[in-house]
């Protein structure tokens, strides 16, 4: 079979999915689409198992807090490779930061399982159904989730800088 | 003639020599530090310069690198310690026998360094002692030279009772180090 280019692969997606398409967007040469969250697992299962498309590589799994699009604050980005196709595809699935949860991707791909402790860890994102959701990067005494924008970046114990000197 | 050592203050005459026992275990011990490397990053790559033929370490009396704690003088923390690297360096110092010496190798060992980040500890000395700061982003080799040279100065010159001192002590328990 010849390698699919990203036209193909939309055509591909919009046939099997449709009105599921949220948004999409080609950048940088990879096709991105934009679906529910309740429906995500079902969509990559779906490819997973697809005979054509046979995106059976999860490349990344991560998170996203942008703190103004209201009602979207928080995302999961998922980033899948089709080895045989020679083509990756992105999927994003944002909600609000009020209901940080988000159905676990462990039972289609067992490499979901560490790319979710660490987006719970950085982000707060509770993946339900996870079989093992703890720290698994900052130590486990931290108390919140520190690439939240809401957080700085710098240790607040640090005492031998001057605010007036960094601008802060 | 080369000149090894520096000989102590002492009363000398024919087939005698007499100098008081912290100088005489201050010298020994000085010239026979077992080092324990605690290397994370870039300032541990130095350290590996440092202990190479062409600045060679062993000529101070550290030829021996102990990579046990329990039978090592001088610990060596060279690079960025992670918040949660912290127990396990403040294990290791527990780990070691008195006398104990500690030398904090480049920015990041010292102070967090460029790492002024919630995910790094800002200073080692924010967990256990330290008896020898070497600045730089690495420091060159002769300058953890130099740090190796500062540690020797206190060895040979730190009294046999300090370790029991009140001071000493209490100076532990403000790290919530345990002492016998």
């Amino acid at each position: 079979m010849a390698y699919l280019n990203n036209t193909e692969l939309l055509a591909h997606l919009s046939q099997s999915l449709g009105e599921k398409i949220l948004n999409q967007e080609d950048t940088f040469g990879m096709l991105c689409i934009e679906v529910n969250r309740n429906e995500i697992v079902d969509i990559i299962s779906n490819l997973k198992s697809d005979e054509n498309l046979k995106m059976q590589f999860l490349t990344d799994l991560c998170g996203i807090h942008y703190p103004d699009n209201k009602g979207k604050e928080l995302g999961v980005v998922y980033h899948l490779h089709s080895l045989e196709n020679n083509i990756r595809l992105r999927l994003k699935t944002f909600f609000s930061i009020e209901d940080p949860t988000c159905p676990t991707l462990t039972s289609v791909f067992d490499a979901a399982n560490w790319m979710e402790r660490e987006t719970f860890d950085f982000y707060g994102i509770q993946f339900q159904g996870h079989p093992d959701l703890r720290r698994i990067l900052n130590m486990d005494s931290m108390d919140y989730h520190p690439m939240r924008k809401e957080y700085a970046l710098e240790d607040e114990t640090r005492t031998d800088k001057s605010d007036k000197f960094f601008g802060r | 003639m080369v000149n090894i050592a520096e000989q102590p203050e002492g009363f000398e005459g024919q087939g005698f020599f007499a100098t008081k026992l912290d100088s005489a275990i201050g010298l020994a011990r000085s010239y026979s530090l077992w080092p324990l490397p605690f290397a994370t990053s870039c300032c541990g790559i130095e350290f590996m310069a440092t202990m190479g033929a062409n600045y060679d370490l062993a000529r101070f009396g550290s030829e021996r690198l102990s990579f046990s704690p329990r039978q090592a003088d001088l610990l060596m923390v060279m690079g960025t310690i992670a918040k949660k690297m912290g127990p396990v360096l403040k294990q290791v110092y527990d780990q070691m026998a008195e006398p104990k010496w500690v030398m904090s190798v480049g920015a990041c060992a010292c102070s967090g360094g460029i790492f002024d980040t919630y995910s790094v500890l800002q200073g080692i000395d924010t967990i256990i002692p330290v008896d020898v700061y070497v600045p730089g982003c690495p420091p060159r080799p002769e300058q953890i030279i130099d740090g190796l040279i500062k540690i020797q100065e206190l060895v040979q010159n730190e009294s046999l009772r300090r370790r029991n001192s009140d001071e000493y002590k209490k100076m532990l328990e403000s790290y919530h180090i345990e002492t016998l």
